[in-house]
């Protein structure tokens, strides 16, 4: 495996070799790593900046520390897993791949997150996220474990402002703070833990290499837009 | 019964029936032995079936029967506060902000020409330069070692005109519109914009004349989208709605608007006010060096803002950010759909906007760190030279561009029934422009403004756009107070 040194080669030398797999040693904060990747996988050591993996294409990016704000903005397939945690607006209009983070997020998660065809947008959080997580939702998946904090709140105020499409699942039974009166609330059935979270969770622990059933455990609900409330009744034309 | 319009037609009728074939909003309907049946609360005033009636025999007047009100509720304050009275809906429009209440500082300014003192160019015998070169212009000449000129210059944009078309997407306007706009802007040498709905993919080989938007939805934005272009524009707000977010309707989401916004079919498009990613001018700089990164920084970017009160101060923070052009939207620009007490009381006019933000960025001296894009309510080619004159590089058309394919100004974009084929996805009212035909209205719009732009140029003297920017001695004010003529930085006629 080719090793870049963060420091002495910089971004272009991870532009060079795209496609192959490499070990990106010595960040302190260096900004877009993995824009726009198309293939290949990176293994981030130290602390990434800002924009890690915007655009990401198709390619892998493991970090093994913290991500900072802006991961994975406007990705379009492939897969970032992160051991830390992650900053703000991440994942932000997210259209497909998988983003997970084993510590917290920050701030706007998941915000305007979407599904197209086969693709369909995974995000998945360990820990705890800030508020306003997936606002705007259009689509795909949310998951948030909220591991170890399992008596407290595990997501901030706004939760799902604006949601149009696409769950929240969350490992809790506290409604979010301020629920927005359109979206609702329901329970999640065994059925549907073992056919729609099942799959994702086994594949977030085996990233991380944790206890899937661990992170199964507990009961789950779920946060959806109220079809019966969409935007287009806010209107009147002239 | 609400209705604006009245329907007539006089003995000339031939009972053809066309109009009613013609007719989209269900204004005029064809009845059993070829009479017609006329709904005139359904009319907007698109003037289809008027333009293609064969005898002439029909024509649309205003409705009559007018509300007096007061002098200060006028009838259109009623009837709106009835409709919401009725329904508790935000009231929706669509084009720009119409009337003359807010001045149109255009029709204000008058230019300067040649007499004695220095002589006028005639275009037709003398070379006129109308291309422009948008982008940063690199701060110092560089040499190498045995001297030669090192090329540094960032990646910019050539046109072979000062005229751009706006951004429009596809969603909001039909893919023929799309062809007819990037088949027009690489016969003429511009660029197009797709608007903020992806690029079709039969487009793709129109990618060296295309501009390629990004804004808060993101929709069918992905690597391969912003390398398919000569420019990416961040979207940032636009003239008819500063502030606010956009909503496509589920309705108008259907086969390949679907596929090219990569959004379900059905399901709503909403762009978010803000870039839920850009809170800062740091952040926008954070956006804007990330596609650099995606394009290895071969393509300029664009930052698309409305002329707003800070206009000035914004401009000079998107400078510094490292975006190449600013593309500033002004009050009057157009919409495919926005709400109405949005439409027409946010933003200011382009005129003061493009002056305050030259102005502010030569003080700053980083008016050469980027180009400026003017658009929201240019009409005719005055217009382009005025607001060159005021300071901007070039500029961009919507409205115009939508008018020489058929749009008749009659703002009913938002009920998607267009029936001149252009604000639609319907395929039967989309297929009433032929995308080649369109093309050539729009390059020979274009053709005849740059004419006339020369024209102009000429007889001040001037043999080049980049002479005539920013160049306000060109411009004198009618009718124009001191605060006004101070901040488009120019004098009263006669001074």
């Amino acid at each position: 495996m080719r090793t870049v040194d963060m420091r002495k080669d910089g971004l272009d030398a991870l532009k060079a070799h795209e496609g192959e797999e490499m070990e990106v040693t010595g960040c302190l904060g260096e900004r877009y790593i993995g824009c726009g990747m198309k293939s290949g996988i990176l293994h981030v050591e130290g602390t990434p900046g800002n924009a890690l993996g915007s655009y990401l294409d198709g390619g892998t990016i493991y970090v093994d520390g913290n991500a900072q704000d802006a991961t994975a903005d406007t990705m379009n397939s492939g897969l970032v897993a992160i051991r830390g945690s992650a900053g703000d607006a991440l994942a932000y209009g997210m259209r497909g791949g998988r983003v997970y983070v084993l510590g917290d997020a920050g701030y706007r998660a998941g915000v305007h997150m979407k599904a197209y065809e086969d693709r369909k947008s995974t995000l998945v959080i360990g820990g705890r996220t800030g508020s306003f997580l997936g606002e705007y939702l259009a689509g795909g998946i949310i998951i948030v474990l909220g591991l170890g904090d399992e008596q407290r709140d595990i997501t901030g105020y706004f939760c799902g402002n604006g949601m149009y499409a696409g769950t929240i699942y969350l490992r809790t039974e506290r409604t979010p703070l301020n629920l927005s009166d359109k979206l609702v609330r329901r329970n999640v059935d065994e059925e549907e833990k073992e056919r729609i979270l099942k799959p994702i969770i086994e594949d977030f622990a085996s990233v991380f290499s944790l206890s899937a059933d661990r992170c199964m455990s507990g009961s789950f609900i779920a946060i959806e837009a109220d079809e019966s409330k969409s935007y287009s009744q806010l209107y009147a034309a002239v | 019964m609400d209705r604006r319009y009245r329907i007539r037609k006089d003995d000339g009728c031939i009972s053809c029936m066309r109009c009613a074939r013609e007719c989209s909003f269900g204004a005029i309907e064809a009845g059993e032995d070829r009479t017609l049946i006329l709904h005139h609360d359904k009319c907007v005033d698109c003037q289809r079936c008027v333009s293609f009636c064969p005898t002439g025999a029909i024509f649309i007047t205003e409705d009559g029967n007018r509300f007096r009100g007061n002098g200060v509720f006028g009838e259109s304050d009623m009837k709106e506060i009835f409709l919401q009275a009725r329904t508790g809906g935000v009231l929706l429009s669509s084009m720009g902000a119409p009337g003359r209440n807010v001045p149109i500082y255009f029709d204000r300014m008058l230019l300067n020409a040649s007499q004695v003192t220095n002589p006028s160019i005639d275009p037709l015998r003398e070379p006129m330069e109308t291309a422009v070169f948008l982008g940063q212009r690199p701060e110092r000449i560089e040499r190498d070692g045995s001297g030669r000129l090192v090329d540094n210059l960032p990646p910019h944009l050539e046109l072979r005109t000062p005229i751009m078309f706006s951004a429009m997407s596809y969603g909001a306007i039909s893919l023929n519109v799309h062809k007819a706009l990037a088949a027009a802007a690489e016969k003429l040498g511009t660029y197009w914009n797709t608007g903020e709905g992806g690029l079709h993919e039969s487009l793709y080989p129109y990618k060296r004349s295309t501009i390629v938007q990004v804004a808060s939805g993101r929709f069918g934005v992905h690597a391969t989208y912003l390398n398919t272009a000569a420019a990416i524009e961040i979207k940032i707000g636009q003239g008819a709605k500063p502030g606010i977010g956009g909503h496509l309707t589920g309705k108008k989401i259907i086969g390949d608007v679907s596929r090219t916004r990569m959004v379900p079919e059905g399901l709503d498009a909403i762009s978010p006010a803000p870039h839920h990613d850009i809170y800062s001018i740091e952040d926008l700089a954070q956006l804007v060096m990330s596609i650099k990164e995606t394009t290895d920084g071969r393509k300029p970017v664009i930052v698309k803002v409305a002329a707003v009160h800070n206009i000035a101060p914004i401009a000079s923070g998107i400078a510094r950010s490292g975006a190449d052009i600013i593309s500033i939207d002004g009050f009057r620009g157009g919409t495919g759909a926005a709400p109405k007490r949005i439409r027409d009381n946010v933003g200011i006019p382009i005129e003061l906007a493009i002056a305050a933000v030259d102005q502010r960025l030569r003080e700053e001296r980083i008016r050469d760190r980027v180009s400026v894009i003017a658009s929201g309510g240019i009409r005719n080619s005055s217009d382009v030279v005025k607001a060159i004159a005021l300071g901007a590089d070039a500029v961009s058309i919507g409205t115009a561009a939508l008018c020489a394919l058929g749009c008749h100004i009659c703002a009913s974009c938002h009920t998607g029934r267009c029936a001149w084929g252009l604000a639609t996805q319907d395929p039967e009212l989309t297929k009433r422009l032929d995308p080649e035909e369109g093309a050539a209205r729009l390059g020979n719009l274009v053709k005849a403004w740059t004419s006339e732009i020369k024209e102009i140029m000429g007889g001040m003297g001037i043999n080049s756009i980049e002479a005539l920017r920013g160049n306000r001695r060109a411009l004198k004010g009618v009718d124009l107070n001191a605060k006004e003529l101070e901040i488009l930085g120019i004098g009263y006629a006669g001074e």
